[in-house]
């Protein structure tokens, strides 16, 4: 078995008073899809955003135990979220394109962050981000128009361009097909299958379908706990755990 | 069976009459605040037709017997000269008392106009010279038949005489009237013949300008550290309450408080536009604050999650992704702060911005006015031609007004057309 890329263990997360994870314990191994499933309020969005600390952002929200990252911990006063996040990528359940051009929102990570050192350049790694996004022969002739006057399919695969062009170590995925038609979905999938090579994902999916389709393992979270992880095949063929079999068959939910 | 009409029940009649009641008072309410917007704007555009003609009078005056010295000519005395021109012309005008009245069929400003008028062309001197002068208020108003002559002599501004003079010369075509550009290129004025409206208009616009460049930044960046940085506590709670209520604060008061701290405490120039900016840009501020908040709280927190999960600062996140989408809400909200500073009167009394000017300001540290004082001031003083002044000077502020809305909107329509 390959070393975890992400480790957490004995992770807690409270928003004020109510605590939202208890004690999690999750391997997230590089290179591959693991999958977050569970029912609605069970915390799997909670544990995604924890892992580029975006739940920073929310006032009351207190983390506890340990979060490891390529052996470094996430919440330590050493850490600059700016440096995480420009590491680790994410995409959002509804298609967020800035309001700007085509090409401005894919070049926005690269020049904040000075990764281009000339026009020419940035020019070859938003075709290249484009590209390996799937989305470059459908647009490349009108890179300058708005990025929300593309379908909701085309702003996910820009979403994701963007979130790639700083080429970050990991991406976290929040419900990226939550809001698209079955089409669009199809190919955002071949797209994440053909991302792992290059980048650890996160994604969390109310889709079992989806799951099963897209990861390489799983994770089964409920009411704030992890109830079992492990490999896609095994957990949607031979569960351990009573829950996760009733879950996943869909007899609760 | 199955009933669609009105008959049909379901309580109908009264549902549809209430709906109509309800269209009706609309309209009814519509239709009355038209009415009185267009009695007002009408009552004021016909009070201000007298200012777009001015009345001038052609005198002879005698520019050659040694009276003008031409190495010299601001020492001579043109008074005199327009006096013993007057003189000429009614020479049957014998009285101390008739000749005053003969004096003053034209302006005070008379006599300065002859000056400027050789001073311009020096040629004129040497011979009798028949120039244009501008008349007297009075005489401009008797023209347009705005002086009752049915009333008793003594009652009236114009006397018999006068009346008769003025026949004469109508007569013998001395009489005409022109375009009166000096309303909107000269000074204020005792004498409402040749007041005129350009030291407030440019006193308004230096005032205007000091408020905004003060406070535009110091409002934006007041309300994008509360809104997107500020942590959420009693204190931050405090401040907000007290932005509200700030706003609200008659403006006299913020008058009150640049004459006792720009003027007493930091001893800055009095009347200038640049005290009156200051006092009207404590006053704006709030009005900006709270719109350009509201504004920032308008934009989708998508925008700002994306550019942080890139990478992007909280800074970059805000600048980059949430001002450019709240900037036209911001603008509209200055805009309407600016507009109310435009028509603000009381706080520039305060610092003594109601002085009378009649110099062009040049800059903003030297004494002005602004356009609502100078309506004040007209408003207030006893000629009878100031009425009509004062009204044109309203439609000057109005169309100011307009202006920096029209300009609000093309700002805004721009700012939005980036996507």
């Amino acid at each position: 078995m390959t070393r975890p890329f992400i480790a957490a263990r004995g992770m807690n997360v409270f928003y004020g008073d109510k605590q939202a994870l208890f004690d999690i314990d999750l391997d997230i191994e590089a290179n591959k899809v693991t999958a977050l499933i569970g029912p609605s309020g069970c915390g799997k969005s909670t544990f995604l955003r924890t892992i580029n600390r975006m739940n920073d952002l929310i006032a009351n929200c207190r983390f506890d135990g340990s979060l490891q990252i390529g052996g470094q911990q996430v919440y330590d006063t050493a850490v600059d979220v700016v440096a995480l996040r420009a590491q680790v990528g994410m995409v959002f359940q509804k298609p967020n394109p800035f309001p700007k051009s085509i090409f401005d929102n894919v070049a926005y990570g690269l020049k904040i962050h000075g990764l281009a050192s000339s026009k020419s350049e940035l020019q070859d790694r938003v075709e290249w981000s484009l590209k390996s996004a799937g989305l470059w022969d459908e647009i490349a002739n009108r890179l300058d128009q708005p990025g929300n006057s593309l379908s909701g399919g085309q702003q996910q695969r820009l979403c994701i361009a963007r979130t790639i062009a700083v080429q970050p170590k990991v991406i976290l995925m929040d419900e990226p097909c939550s809001a698209l038609d079955p089409i669009a979905t199809a190919v955002i999938e071949d797209l994440i299958d053909s991302l792992r090579e290059d980048y650890s994902i996160v994604i969390v999916t109310h889709s079992m379908h989806q799951a099963a389709r897209i990861s390489q393992r799983t994770a089964f979270f409920h009411l704030g706990r992890l109830i079992e992880a492990g490999d896609t095949t095994q957990m949607f063929t031979t569960p351990r755990e009573e829950q996760t079999q009733n879950y996943i068959t869909g007899r609760t939910g | 069976m199955i009933n669609l009409t009105k008959q049909a029940g379901f309580d109908l009649a009264r549902r549809h009459r209430a709906e109509q009641r309800f269209q009706w008072a609309g309209r009814l309410a519509i239709l009355t605040s038209l009415a009185f917007l267009v009695f007002m704007t009408g009552s004021i555009l016909i009070d201000a037709a007298g200012v777009v003609r001015r009345t001038q009078i052609a005198v002879a005056v005698d520019l050659k017997s040694g009276l003008v010295d031409p190495a010299d000519i601001t020492s001579a005395s043109f008074g005199a000269i327009l006096k013993s021109g007057l003189r000429a012309q009614f020479p049957e005008v014998s009285t101390r008392r008739q000749k005053k009245k003969l004096y003053n069929l034209v302006s005070p400003e008379g006599s300065f106009e002859i000056k400027r008028q050789v001073r311009d062309d020096p040629a004129l001197l040497g011979g009798v010279q028949t120039l244009w002068l501008t008349a007297s208020d009075d005489l401009d108003l008797y023209l347009r038949g705005k002086i009752d002559t049915s009333l008793p002599e003594n009652r009236r501004r114009i006397s018999n005489a006068e009346v008769t003079w003025i026949e004469e010369l109508q007569q013998a075509g001395q009489i005409r009237r022109v375009l009166n550009w000096g309303f909107l290129t000269g000074g204020d004025s005792r004498e409402p013949e040749i007041a005129g409206i350009l030291s407030a208009l440019i006193g308004s616009l230096f005032s205007l300008a000091v408020c905004f460049s003060l406070s535009f930044p110091i409002g934006i960046g007041a309300a994008i550290y509360l809104e997107e940085f500020a942590p959420k506590n009693r204190i931050s709670d405090l401040i907000e309450v007290n932005i509200n209520n700030l706003a609200a604060v008659p403006s006299i008061v913020f008058g009150l408080l640049g004459l006792s701290i720009f003027l007493g405490y930091m001893g800055l120039l009095r009347s200038s536009p640049l005290v009156g900016g200051m006092v009207l840009a404590l006053m704006t501020l709030p009005t900006i604050i709270i719109a350009a908040r509201a504004s920032l709280r308008s934009v989708p927190p998508s925008f700002k999650e994306a550019a942080l999960a890139l990478g992007a600062t909280p800074v970059q996140a805000v600048f980059h992704h949430v001002l450019p989408v709240a900037m036209p809400g911001m603008l509209t909200g200055a805009i309407i702060g600016m507009a109310q500073a435009l028509g603000e009167t009381a706080p520039l009394l305060m610092i003594g911005m109601v002085a009378f000017i009649v110099d062009l300001p040049q800059s903003i540290l030297e004494p002005a006015t602004a356009l609502p004082v100078q309506i004040f001031l007209w408003a207030d003083s006893p000629e009878r031609a100031f009425t009509e002044k004062t009204a044109a000077a309203i439609i000057v502020l109005l169309i100011f007004l307009i202006a920096m809305n029209l300009i609000a909107i093309l700002l805004r329509r721009k700012l939005e057309q980036r996507f």
